[in-house]
């Protein structure tokens, strides 16, 4: 607790510098994190929920898929959240309901932001004609909101996890790539780029050697906001009935489940799931936030 | 301006084209066999033959590719595949239910947001702002769909505020109409607060830290005289912008909203297209919303380029 010191210096690399101070700013942009309370409670409530889901069955109070009697029962000092419409108990499904989301989520985030930053590199890049093709694909993918697009695919190809990463992950592609995209027109007009055109690099190794590093910074704030809306979106698709399937416990598909019976008062096998929704969405976004905020800075 | 708007519509149209394209090859080309597609794995051969048949779905890719587009151009979305009529005249009348909806939201959403970003961004960095900032980054991470839950769970049945169901009574009077849907437009809202919220924010203190602000301020403008002549005209720009993609991605959240609320709108109809396997009513659906989309960000452009001349001055150079 001795260093005080918060530098107000950027910690993006203004242009190409050493590795070891690009270490140094990294260094610093992860204290100046760890001092925002937001990232902190963002990261543990995420830390407790990947906990929860790998230990499972081993410290959830019954057996997610063990039916007691067919069913509600309402919340009480045996089940404290209540059982579901096949007298599960709710409190045990919510604990591990968090399993397939926190697979298929990172997993889809992670294919659209590779496939994004490698479209997007090229476009930035190339400029001219590729660019101008690329960029109205884009435009065009752009204009459908992606759980819309998303239905249709997983209606057509048929739902499974695989398919719903490679949906979710596809659609996410040009969004990120119009990030990364214009994050390399900026750095292409800098000097460590035309110093590299003089020296004679070609176009590869500019692109990936020198152009690539710098936008690393950008391209991760972009993997944990992507990681959001995975979750956003695959919890959406699932509710809708093309995202997890059953008997998976996942919480979106709880909610697709049960809601109907809110109407007759039964509202505790539909609540918590969807508060536990809600956590893991505003943590993974306090995190992307904090992370965004202090990138810029 | 004239030639302005008329090479943003000429690009509006190719984006249209190529998002018509992107759709068909979803719905014909991923499947591979439409009749087996919808009849499942399980159905004989001679059923999905005769449904393909009867579909049209059994000629050449190129030759669907042409009627469809052809269709476009003269309105024609093709029939249902479960009912056999048009697709084109139920989706409007879901369109108008759905856009009833949306408008409440945007009506609920638009002001507060605005009103909040603007009031942040005077108060940069003091407790009000990052509470509006936490809020903001709260409200638009979560699904419509779990704030819709959490409204039925809270206002609808303990509270017993709201009606719990979207669909008002046949030949309702407007406040009515209104009152049941309340709660589905506020699940909305509360998506697009943040979004909007965090846009006025940032566009605001960007122009605040402009020369030509300072400049207003040292001529010995009032604050509020600054504010309406100088800042809110440039701030706004980006708000614009987001409200008009918002508008489009509105239709993605309302499917969800209008699932829990049963409401027979756009999403609904989507949706229930989805489970029966429906791909014209699909199509055709992911078609209008895109075309409104289109109209969306083509008023906010040309809003943008009244708001602000640098920008149609530009283009026509």
């Amino acid at each position: 607790m001795t260093d005080v010191i918060v530098s107000s210096k950027p910690a993006g690399p203004m242009a190409a510098p050493p590795t070891s101070e690009r270490a140094k700013a990294r260094r610093e942009t992860l204290r100046v994190l760890f001092r925002r309370p937001a990232f902190i409670v963002g990261t543990l409530i995420v830390l407790g929920w990947i906990v929860t889901a790998a230990l499972g069955q081993r410290i959830t109070p019954y057996d997610p898929f063990n039916q007691f009697f067919a069913g509600h029962l309402p919340p009480g000092s045996d089940h404290l959240m209540g059982t579901d419409r096949l007298g599960r108990d709710v409190l045990s499904r919510v604990m591990v309901g968090s399993r397939d989301v926190l697979i298929v989520a990172p997993l889809a985030a992670l294919l659209g932001v590779v496939a994004g930053t490698f479209l997007g590199l090229v476009m930035g890049f190339y400029h001219g004609m590729v660019d101008n093709v690329l960029s109205r694909l884009v435009e065009a993918f752009l204009a459908l909101p992606v759980i819309l697009v998303a239905l249709l695919t997983l209606v057509v190809l048929g739902s499974s996890s695989v398919v719903v990463i490679l949906v979710v992950g596809i659609l996410f592609t040009p969004i990120v790539a119009r990030t990364v995209r214009s994050a390399v027109l900026s750095e292409r007009q800098l000097d460590y780029v035309t110093a590299a055109r003089l020296r004679g690099e070609s176009g590869l190794f500019i692109l990936s050697r020198e152009i690539f590093p710098n936008v690393l910074g950008p391209t991760i704030v972009e993997m944990t906001v992507r990681f959001g809306y995975a979750i956003f979106t695959v919890a959406t698709l699932s509710f809708l009935g093309v995202g997890i399937q059953p008997p998976s416990p996942d919480w979106g598909l709880t909610v697709a489940e049960e809601y109907t019976n809110m109407i007759s008062g039964i509202w505790w096998p539909t609540l918590f799931p969807a508060l536990a929704i809600a956590s893991i969405v505003i943590a993974v976004n306090l995190v992307a936030d904090t992370l965004q905020s202090v990138t810029n800075e | 301006m004239a030639r302005y708007i008329s090479r943003r519509l000429l690009l509006s149209l190719v984006t249209l084209w190529l998002l018509a394209t992107i759709v068909f090859i979803i719905a014909n080309v991923l499947p591979n066999d439409v009749g087996r597609t919808i009849l499942g794995p399980f159905a004989p051969q001679e059923s999905v033959d005769a449904l393909n048949e009867r579909l049209g779905t059994n000629r050449p890719i190129f030759i669907r590719y042409v009627d469809t587009m052809a269709g476009l151009v003269t309105l024609d979305f093709g029939d249902s595949f479960i009912t056999g009529k048009p697709v084109l005249p139920d989706l409007m009348a879901a369109v108008a239910r759905s856009a009833k909806l949306a408008g409440l939201a945007l009506f609920l959403t638009i002001p507060v947001a605005i009103l909040a970003g603007l009031y942040a961004a005077r108060r940069r960095d003091k407790l009000a702002d990052r509470g509006i900032v936490l809020l903001g980054v709260t409200s638009s991470s979560i699904p419509e769909f779990v704030t819709g839950t959490i409204l039925v769970v809270v206002v609808g049945v303990q509270l017993k505020l709201l009606p719990v169901l979207a669909t008002p009574p046949p030949n309702a009077d407007i406040p009515t109409q209104i009152r049941y849907l309340l709660m589905p437009a506020t699940a909305m809202a509360i998506v697009y607060f943040g979004y909007i919220a965090r846009m006025t924010r940032s566009g605001t203190i960007d122009v605040l830290q402009s020369d030509y602000t300072r400049t207003a301020a040292m001529k010995g403008l009032t604050t509020s005289q600054t504010m309406r002549r100088h800042v809110l005209r440039n701030a706004l720009i980006p708000t614009v912008a987001v409200i008009a993609v918002q508008i489009g991605y509105l239709f993605g959240g309302i499917i969800a909203v209008e699932k829990i609320f049963n409401y027979n709108g756009m999403g609904q109809t989507m949706l229930f297209a989805a489970q029966r396997k429906d791909i014209p009513t699909l199509t055709a659906g992911a078609i209008i919303i895109g075309i409104v989309y289109m109209l969306a960000t083509l008023t906010s452009d040309l809003i943008i380029a009244w708001m602000n001349p640098r920008i149609r001055l530009d283009s026509d150079s």
